[in-house]
């Protein structure tokens, strides 16, 4: 495995060289084979999407493939506009001197990609590092392993396999690559491995991108959306269960409803699910699995806490055999429960009732830094607040997940949820250098600029840099002292 | 190099003045040790402050930003006689380099902070979420340490701590204890004239930079070595802490011999000598020429230093002294080793003592030796001689990644190639480490030269988290979005995609 990494980086390296990745029409060629590549093998793709995580064809194309054409067509429509460089303004002091920015590519990157949306969260960076004109090598996990083995087997057959490559491993072939050195690092996945390949790229100096997750509260401010219930409802409903059987790092994580109003959530809640999915959601289809026993066993101890059982309102049945859990949903449960202090990445939608609905922004105050805020609310004040008093990667005002779709939004965490964002422009930025390049004239000279120093001089730059430019004609003119 | 102590006026009241320092620092010392509940008190406080608020608002930011204006025009003097002591620092280069930059990177952001502080509008017409609009809102990310160098130590420190506060964070700067004198005249300015319960400075070394790297901080901007950058991006990881590390590297200036030599070699002393003595950061390394053009290069470089620094340059105030012995000692070794020491064709003469090494020309050096494999930081300059100048490319991308690099030539398309090819923090083609002062261009390095980067704008940047807002509407709600999932929705979808890869997701979010 060694000589495996060892000889593809050092392909990579030699083909980032030759300079063939920096052309716009290999670009262009490589994003237009991606998009090739999904249409030839949306039913091979649906398949493996199902064989890992019980994804039905509809939410995996919603929510994968669709994706992932849409994100390469971007790049390919903007990237001639994206790769010309940015000319800056310089100051008078420097005329007649130049400036400006070019974005040039890292280099030779490493994509590092989470299970739960293993189509997209592999092909996604990829766009991004190829539209920025890297050599990529991409590691799925081993999660999603149907899924790791198209990617291996298919990318090969599609890009220009000496500049982009795919490996595939666990654990212990991510500790092989981030032994060595790359030109940038992206992750997706938990803030526990975040940190261990951020201290890994350190050793190299290497930027990275981490694309983590946390505690995505979702706050119901019921006075001011009343009318729009239904749809508050839905939307929810469809964020957290609709999606990957909430294993997203942007599900909606709990609800926030003030105490008066949350048996009618509940009770408006129920009937959706059953909407979606049938009296019996494990038969309906429609509902992905958990991903193996190592996350079924954590989501069955997290539901098992005696405080938290005591706190089901609806749903708890569980199949081990099948990696079925019920859409559960939790009233109240105990505040220092284990499920209400990690991610939950799963089916169970806990409710935490406040008194005055305004006691949210202190409660997600008191935990890290979410990449995703979602508020149903025509309250004015109270987005004012959200906004400027909690901090997260984004916030979203009456929807929940949308976010991830509008690529001229960053899409990305701060603190405990992430370093840097990508989507759109910013997925090409995510793996370019911005070099400045200022260009000055060999005609013109200043004699102030040069040793020996007098107080000529000093005097002179002094005026100069200030751009009190009246005053150093003056100064010039023998007028000022 | 061998003066006597005794008979020396100037090295004695080095001496002096070095044993005042330390008696300074010893009675700093004992009065207070900085402890690891003092890291964590800081740290608390200054939270504390960040969140009742005390940093978010315009007012505050524009004063504190004032206040430090105000620090440059009240105490220029104190400034440029501290930066004597630790460095010898010309009073110009103090003036302007450190305090008139200062004084611009201010100004600009006291003018500018309104348009930086508005969000950012997205257009509508790159939204696939129609009926909706969204934003681009600046926030800070709350409390941020600055660890500064000890080279241009107060435009290092201010610098950054002007990005932090313009974004409303709370801040704790450590200046380098290599600049004693410095260090202790920012503690006493920035407590005098700054609001305390947010802004602090922490002096010290190694200790108290490892203590305070163990805290949690919202971001740490870091400007130093590539060695200790590593150090404090490993810190930062523990707690997924973002980080911008001002690093260096070995700056290249290739010569073309259809430059004008006049001018290209004023340029490149200024920008070496001419700048704390070759210590910085984007100081021209060394140089990389043709054979032939080489001999002129030298005697270019010759005459104006001549003419910069006269006959005795050790002898010159206009340049800065190098600034400790281990530093000396460290420079002496690179000249001293074989085939280095002979490769010397002007200057060479050192000073112990008085901490001075003249300005020294070296050719051909080995590729391998120390003096080209580590980054010079100092008064030495190797020329590298090529049989052809196209040569140039492959040595330097031989080596790490440097902050900056640097062309002479009037031929359009070398210039191009260069800009293209050489992967450096910055270029600059026909003159030296300028970019450092233009607020519109972005400064940082890339690979071992560092990452993320600064400067009018892009300290504002750096020091906040862009939040993204979406306000979506009520109206549409397409049922292709909810489960279940029939085959009829499926085949739509399909149908969507093959017709138009946009309109699925208008679909999708309920427009059509």
């Amino acid at each position: 495995m060694e000589e495996v990494v060892d000889q593809s980086l050092r392909e990579m390296r030699d083909t980032f060289a030759s300079g063939r990745t920096r052309s716009v029409k290999w670009r262009k060629t490589q994003l237009e084979a991606i998009i090739e590549m999904v249409k030839d093998n949306e039913d091979k793709m649906c398949d493996v999407l199902f064989q890992d995580l019980g994804k039905h064809s509809t939410e995996a194309f919603r929510d994968e493939l669709g994706f992932v054409m849409r994100s390469a067509t971007t790049a390919l429509n903007c990237l001639d506009k994206w790769v010309v460089p940015k000319k800056s303004n310089l100051p008078l002091l420097f005329y007649p001197s130049t400036g400006k920015v070019i974005s040039e590519p890292y280099g030779t990157v490493l994509v590092l990609s989470s299970w739960n949306f293993p189509i997209s969260l592999s092909l996604d960076p990829l766009i991004g590092a190829i539209s920025a004109g890297n050599t990529v090598l991409l590691k799925a996990s081993e999660l999603s392993p149907n899924a790791s083995a198209f990617l291996a087997k298919t990318i090969p057959s599609y890009l220009d396999s000496k500049a982009i490559k795919v490996i595939e491993g666990g654990p212990d072939v991510a500790t092989i690559l981030l032994k060595h050195q790359w030109d940038k690092i992206f992750f997706t996945g938990s803030p526990r491995i975040g940190k261990i390949i951020m201290a890994a790229a350190a050793e190299h100096l290497t930027p990275v991108t981490l694309e983590l997750g946390g505690k995505c509260p979702t706050i119901v401010d019921h006075h001011s959306v009343s009318k729009d219930m239904k749809s508050v409802v839905k939307r929810i409903s469809g964020g957290k269960w609709g999606s990957c059987s909430g294993q997203a790092c942007i599900s909606v994580d709990y609800v926030l409803v003030e105490k008066s109003f949350a048996s009618s959530l509940i009770e408006m809640l129920k009937p959706m699910i059953r909407s979606f999915f049938g009296e019996n959601p494990k038969e309906s289809g429609c509902l992905s699995r958990i991903v193996n026993k190592k996350h079924f066993q954590r989501l069955a101890r997290l539901l098992n806490d005696p405080g938290v059982q005591a706190s089901i309102v609806y749903g708890g049945s569980m199949d081990e055999e099948k990696l079925y859990i019920e859409p559960t949903i939790l009233l109240d449960p105990p505040l220092d429960s284990e499920i209400m202090n990690e991610e939950i990445f799963g089916p169970i939608l806990p409710i935490i009732t406040l008194r005055d609905i305004q006691e949210s922004i202190g409660f997600i105050k008191s935990k890290p830094k979410p990449l995703a805020i979602y508020a149903f609310t025509k309250d004015e004040n109270l987005k004012t607040r959200i906004l400027s008093e909690t901090s997260s990667g984004s916030v979203t005002f009456n929807d929940v997940m949308i976010q991830y779709m509008c690529d001229a939004l960053p899409f990305g965490g701060v603190g405990e949820s992430g370093i840097g964002r990508y989507h759109g422009k910013y997925s090409f930025e995510c793996f370019s250098h911005e070099k400045a390049i200022m260009e000055g004239s060999l005609a013109m000279d200043l004699e102030a600029r040069y040793p020996p120093w007098n107080s000529f001089k000093l005097t002179f730059l002094r005026l100069a840099f200030r751009e009190a430019y009246f005053k150093l004609v003056l100064f010039m003119l023998g007028l000022k002292k | 190099d061998q003066t006597s102590k005794e008979n020396n006026p100037a090295s004695l009241g080095i001496l002096a003045r070095s044993l005042s320092v330390f008696a300074y620092v010893s009675v700093y010392v004992m009065v207070k040790v900085f402890q690891a509940a003092d890291a964590t008190d800081l740290v608390t406080e200054l939270r504390r402050s960040f969140d009742d608020g005390v940093t978010r608002g315009y007012e505050w930011r524009v004063t504190q930003l004032k206040k430090l204006l105000l620090i440059c025009d009240n105490h220029e003097p104190e400034i440029v006689s501290a930066l004597h002591d630790d460095l010898g620092k010309p009073e110009l280069e103090s003036s302007v380099y450190e305090v008139a930059l200062l004084r611009n990177s201010i100004n600009l952001a006291v003018q500018q902070l309104k348009d930086w502080m508005a969000p950012d509008k997205v257009a509508k017409t790159s939204l696939t979420t129609f009926p909706a609009s969204a934003e681009i809102v600046y926030e800070p990310l709350g409390v941020v340490l600055v660890i500064s160098a000890w080279n241009y130590p107060f435009l290092l420190s201010i610098d950054p701590v002007i990005g932090a506060i313009s974004a409303g964070n709370a801040v704790v700067l450590k200046p380098s204890e290599l600049a004693p004198a410095s260090s202790s005249l920012l503690a006493k300015l920035l407590e005098q004239y700054l609001d305390s319960s947010a802004v602090r400075v922490v002096e010290g070394a190694v200790t108290e930079t490892t203590l305070l790297l163990e805290q949690k901080w919202d971001k740490i901007f870091y400007t130093g070595s590539s060695r200790i950058g590593r150090i404090i991006m490993m810190a930062a990881a523990k707690h997924l802490t973002p980080v911008v590390l001002e690093l260096g590297g070995k700056s290249p200036v290739v010569i073309d011999s259809d430059t004008n030599l006049k001018i290209t070699a004023k340029r490149i002393i200024a920008g070496k000598w001419g700048c704390n003595n070759g210590q910085a950061c984007i100081s021209p390394d060394y140089i990389l020429t043709t054979k032939e053009f080489s001999p002129k290069v030298i005697d270019a470089l010759k005459q104006e230093l001549e003419a910069f620094y006269g006959k005795n340059p050790m002898e010159s105030k206009d340049m800065s002294r190098i600034v400790n012995s281990n530093h000396f000692d460290r420079l002496s070794k690179m000249l001293e080793e074989k085939e280095v020491s002979d490769k010397i064709v002007y200057g060479g003469q050192k000073n112990r003592d008085k901490l001075k090494i003249a300005p020294t020309i070296l050719v051909d050096v080995p590729l391998d030796s120390q003096i080209m494999s580590e980054e010079i930081f100092g008064p030495l300059l190797p020329i590298i001689t090529l049989n052809k100048l196209e040569e140039c490319f492959d040595v330097i991308r031989s080596r790490p990644k440097p902050l900056g690099a640097y062309l002479f030539t009037q031929n359009q398309k070398l210039k191009e190639r260069f800009a293209l090819t050489v992967s450096a923090g910055g270029i600059v083609v026909n003159d030296i480490a300028v970019h450092l002062a233009v607020p519109t261009l972005p400064f940082g390095g890339v690979g071992e030269s560092g990452m993320g980067s600064y400067h009018g704008k892009f300290s504002f940047d750096a020091f906040s988290h862009k939040k993204a807002v979406l306000y979506k509407s009520f109206i549409g709600d397409a049922a292709i979005r909810y489960p279940p999932y029939s085959t009829g929705k499926l085949r739509l979808l399909k149908a969507l995609v093959n017709s138009n890869i946009l309109e699925i997701f208008r679909v999708i979010l309920g427009l059509s």
